[in-house]
């Protein structure tokens, strides 16, 4: 582990200017303390943002829902309004079944973690070219048809991408730019770069989703009750007129380096009604542009029933 | 020829009662210290560099940028050149410096050339091990071929279950200072009386030089009895420190790849019988291995073992990864989940009830009595005869299924010594150089003492984990109950008996017409004629009565205070969720039986932990090896998925506690009683499913594809 300064500041001002060449944010730490102790990162500065009071709390401004990126999981998961509107996000966060990591990560260090492929963590690079396909992958991406077959690791993305949701980044320069999270995910092509539209040098400030709320929800397929990462989940929003759908949104995480969103299921699903049938048609057609690797075949049937039970759930009926 | 035997069962007042573990409070409130506490005055740090190859021979090593670092006082070279390297992990250097941080900067500043070798990982599909293969011969008993033939039922399946670790929460290692005359060492072991001789042996060092303690030990489930070549290495930068205290405990990736696994084991099994559920003819072809040695050979079949017609072939492979060390039960979990499984199919072939084609062969085990009236129990525990239903039959997305894990044990008494003192004072005092695993052994050595004595537990003050005590054997094999409880028996009758001897003058009374009894001396038939126990301990004059007791394996079964020959059985019942594959406990029921029975309550939690490690194993424990870097990717305890709270679903443990196993004497207990969960989860799994799922741990993957080739079939 090599050693670092670190910087303590108090507005995303000084923040910016202190993240220079080699320096990193500093959130709960939870995910950048074991990159650093395991050798992945080696930062030469740590910018710690928690002291910044304007990066907490969460609002309803206007006809957006504000959430800090400081906020924790668990502040996310028991806030009254977050509960009222976003099911889906409070299920997101929840399926982080660590109440010790709900406490202390937060909501834009889930977006902007890691991705937890074990090649990637243990020094082999994020793409880690010929051993995963040659090699243990039943974790690893069903889509994607590029060089990137790690998951992105991110629970809360696909349901804020499912949502709708807006990141709001402020840069040193001092402009700031509003960044949809389904723009904000990328897949990488070559070794060294980034899986998420975000310069090192640039702050993730606001959080911001729009209203008005759909029926929406989260369904998480895991392999351990106990803290363990999704083997696949779907975010959905729905709106309604009636008893149809009137437009919908459906987003799988962890089955590609990016949150997959399911456009063919969501056009399908417009004018229906949320049954049985219609969920489990929307989850088969959610993930039949999937390649699955050698190992992980399987989880196509777990992204399908994830779309299907988000669905179902969503539309408040049984899902088993 | 003083007498020892238990007193009779309804007589004990401290025995066979529900005690709570003495240490728990110091345990919860973490007052109590592990070897990994013992930060002494001075403590140095060290961090052992390991080899990134699985094969590979060492070229060159190059300490010199590590010596250079400030605060590194020694640096040493494990494997030099031209070792040869079996598996990735393997320790090359190890360094030690005044903070854990310098240290591992150090190690990473040593440079090593290798020259890498090709290397095995993988053992799942033999057709693909070419070399690395070696047949064990054929073993033949009867004419299974005929057993075959003439069968009107047989099932053909293929089992595997994969190599695991022991994933100990307290890591291997030690804290050790070399000083002038001896050498201080406080290592995680299971083995406080012969860890000292073997450190002794590794530094070429007479054994009266090392001194052990280890208190507490955080899980070692048959990993922890070497002093190990870490161990022998911390001894060493120690010296080269000037004899500094240096700390050497593996971190969590080096702990998941070095420290010892459990050998897997795959096989492809036959059984034949009739269609009444009698089996005649049994055949199975297995492979395993547990690293380099190959090793690890399940008894098969297990239990059933005289299936009149048998033909087993087994094949070690030899593979380029960390080693096999006993692993709590060694190779009776595989065997009876490989057997039980195997059962299961051939009642399910049959359209029975697999409860009912155990109970039909029983007579084909040593035990045949008493696994009858625990399947019965147990049967009654999970409401079996109303739940069962024949996975052919089952419907919906969310179905139940229940499964029967069989197993056997020995579990006789090690060899022990334990020396008890009565203070004139009146307090007592017991040393023994044995160790408390976890298992609750210092609550039970007192039971035994204080039941003895008359005393009550608080009287009694047990000394163990230093080698300065007595010897006693490692704990490994379940035989440290044994082996304490009857040393400790004999050393408490021998010292009351001298107590006697004293008292007996004063009281008018024959020695052997006195006893100890609720804190007094009485005679015996009349309870008017007594002394207190503090009176009592007044009159043996200044100097102490201390009297040894041993355990003698070979004479113990005959003197009956500890014997041999566990027997328990499994049930789970579990439910799977059709469409992800997901399975999850519902209750896994325990009836064990351990002969007469310390502590009911420390016991059942012994039961409950082994149930526990067998969900684990049977759900989603796994070494996953990387074929390409040959290395294991998940040493973490993040991929190398151990249960949680919420996975582990309702225990029941019923101790078999009856007269008749009582008379026995004691029997160990810490092996036996995890041996039968993974067989008993995995058919249960089977049973819901209707298709089995032929390799646990019982992932989405595996159980999805076991669905798959069922419709596909
Ligand atoms: C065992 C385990 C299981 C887990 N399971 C799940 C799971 O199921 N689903 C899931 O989603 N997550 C899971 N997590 C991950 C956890 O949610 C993240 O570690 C946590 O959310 C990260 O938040 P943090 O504040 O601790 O981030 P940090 O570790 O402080 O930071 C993470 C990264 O984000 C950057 N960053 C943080 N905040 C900002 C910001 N405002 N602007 C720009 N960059 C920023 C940091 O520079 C760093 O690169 C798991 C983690 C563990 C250890």
């Amino acid at each position: 582990m090599v050693n670092f300064e670190y910087a303590n500041p108090t507005t995303v001002k000084e923040a910016l200017s202190l993240l220079t060449a080699g320096a990193e944010i500093l959130a709960g730490g939870t995910d950048l303390l074991s990159l650093i102790k395991d050798d992945v990162h080696q930062p030469k500065r740590l910018v710690n943002i928690k002291g910044i009071k304007t990066l907490g709390g969460i609002s309803k401004i206007g006809n957006n829902f504000r959430i800090g990126p400081t906020v924790t999981l668990d502040e996310l998961a028991s806030n009254p309004l977050i509960r009222g509107a976003f099911p889906a996000l409070v299920q997101a966060s929840l399926g982080i079944t660590s109440p010790q990591i709900r406490n202390m990560g937060t909501v834009g260090g889930d977006l902007c973690q890691r991705p937890r492929c074990w090649y990637f963590r243990t020094g082999n690079g994020l793409l880690a070219k010929g051993l995963v396909e040659n090699g243990e992958n039943k974790y690893h991406a069903i889509f994607g048809t590029g060089a990137a077959h790690f998951v992105s690791a991110s629970s809360l993305g696909p349901a804020l991408m499912a949502l709708g949701a807006t990141l709001k980044i402020a840069s040193p320069d001092g402009k700031t730019k509003d960044v949809p999270v389904s723009q904000f995910f990328k897949a990488p092509s070559a070794e060294g770069e980034r899986e998420i539209a975000l310069a090192a040098n640039e702050i993730v400030t606001d959080i911001l989703i729009p209203t008005p709320p759909t029926k929406n929800a989260t369904y998480e397929v895991r392999h351990r009750q106990a803290v363990d990462w999704p083997l696949a989940t779907a975010s959905v929003s729905l709106r309604m007129s009636g008893s149809k759908v009137a437009a919908a949104s459906i987003t799988m995480g962890h089955v590609g380096p990016t949150p997959v969103r399911a456009t063919e299921a969501e056009k399908m699903l417009i004018g229906q009604t949320i049954t049985v049938d219609s969920a489990e048609k929307a989850g088969a057609m959610a993930v039949m542009g999937a390649k699955p690797l050698s190992q992980n075949a399987y989880k196509m049937q777990l992204a399908k029933v994830a779309v299907k039970r988000a669905l179902l759930t969503a539309a408040g009926v049984k899902t088993v | 020829m003083a007498e020892y035997k238990w007193p009779p069962m309804e007589q004990r007042k401290l025995m066979g009662k529900r005690i709570a573990r003495l240490d728990g409070p110091m345990k919860s409130s973490g007052r109590a210290k592990y070897p990994s506490d013992m930060n002494q005055p001075g403590l140095l740090f060290a961090v052992l560099l390991t080899s990134p190859h699985a094969h590979a021979k060492v070229k060159s090593i190059d300490v010199a940028p590590a010596k250079a670092i400030k605060g590194v006082t020694a640096v040493r070279v494990i494997s030099g050149p031209g070792t040869e390297i079996q598996w990735a992990g393997t320790e090359v250097a190890a360094v030690s410096a005044v903070t854990e941080e310098i240290a591992r900067d150090a190690a990473k500043a040593i440079v090593v050339e290798y020259e890498v070798l090709t290397h095995l990982v993988k053992e799942e599909n033999l057709a693909k091990v070419g070399p690395r293969a070696k047949a064990a011969g054929e073993q033949i008993t009867g004419d299974p071929d005929k057993a075959f033939q003439d069968s009107e039922a047989k099932i053909s399946g293929d089992y595997g279950i994969p190599v695991i670790t022991h994933c100990c929460l307290e890591p291997h290692g030690s804290v050790v200072a070399w000083g002038n005359d001896k050498i201080d060492f406080w290592p995680s072991t299971q083995a406080v009386s012969t860890v000292g001789g073997d450190l002794a042996k590794l530094l070429e060092l007479p054994a009266t030089q090392v001194k052990v303690d280890c208190q507490y030990m955080g899980g070692g489930f048959g990993s922890k009895f070497p002093a190990d070549r870490w161990g022998a290495e911390a001894a060493r930068l120690s010296k080269e420190s000037g004899g500094r205290p240096v700390k050497l405990f593996l971190d969590r990736a080096t702990e998941l790849t070095i420290a010892g696994v459990r050998p897997s084991h795959f096989a492809k099994i036959k059984v034949a019988g009739k269609k009444d559920g009698t089996m005649t003819g049994w055949q199975s072809e297995s492979w395993a291995s547990g690293g380099i040695g190959g090793g690890g050979m399940a008894p098969l079949p297990y239990v059933f073992t005289n299936i009149p017609n048998r033909r087993m072939n087994h094949t070690q492979v030899s593979l380029n990864a960390g080693p096999a060390r006993a692993w709590r039960a060694p190779n009776h979990p595989q065997a009876s989940f490989l057997t039980c499984s195997a059962i299961s199919d051939f009642a399910a072939e049959i359209g029975m009830d697999p409860y009912d084609v155990f109970l039909k062969n029983l007579d084909l085990t040593l035990r045949a009595d008493t696994y009858r009236k625990q399947l019965v129990k147990g049967a009654e525990l999970i409401d079996w005869k109303k739940k069962f239903q024949l996975g052919s039959a089952k419907t919906g997305n969310i179905r139940r299924g229940l499964g029967i894990g069989i197993a056997t044990w020995g579990g006789a008494g090690h060899a022990s010594k334990c020396r008890l003192t009565i203070h004139p004072d009146g307090t007592v005092e017991v040393e023994i150089g044995s160790q408390d695993i976890g298992t609750a052994t210092r609550t039970c050595i007192t039971q035994v003492a204080a039941e003895t004595l008359g005393l009550p537990m608080s009287a009694v003050k047990v000394k163990l984990g230093n080698n300065s005590y007595p010897p006693s054997g490692p704990s490994g094999g379940s035989t440290t109950i044994g082996g304490v409880s009857s040393s400790t028996r004999k050393a408490a009758v021998n010292a009351l008996e001298k107590l006697l001897e004293k008292v007996a003058p004063g009281m008018g009374v024959p020695p052997d017409q006195l006893e100890a009894n609720d804190s007094r001396i009485v005679a015996k038939g009349n309870p008017n004629k007594a002394m207190s126990w503090k009176q009592a301990c007044q009159k043996m004059g200044p100097t102490a009565i201390s009297e040894m007791g041993e355990n003698e394996p070979r004479s113990a079964a005959r003197e009956g205070l500890n014997t041999q020959g566990a027997s328990g059985i499994q049930m789970a019942e579990v439910e799977v969720d059709m469409e992800t594959g997901v399975v999850r406990i519902v209750e896994v029921v325990a009836v064990q039986d351990c002969g007469l029975v310390v502590n009911p309550r420390t016991a059942e939690s012994q039961v409950a932990g082994a149930l526990i490690m067998s969900v684990c194993s049977a759900l989603m424990e796994e070494r996953i090896m990387d074929q390409t870097t040959g290395r294991v990717l998940n040493a973490d305890m993040e991929f190398y998925k151990l249960a949680g709270l919420p996975d582990v679903g309702k225990l029941t443990v019923h101790m078999d506690i009856t007269k008749e196993h009582d008379s026995r004497g004691i029997i160990g207990l810490g092996e036996p009683c995890a041996i039968g969960g993974v067989a008993a989860i995995a058919n249960a799994a089977a049973n819901a499913l209707g298709v089995r799922v032929p390799m646990v741990p019982l992932t989405p993957e595996r159980v999805l594809a076991a669905l798959a080739n069922r419709r596909n079939a």
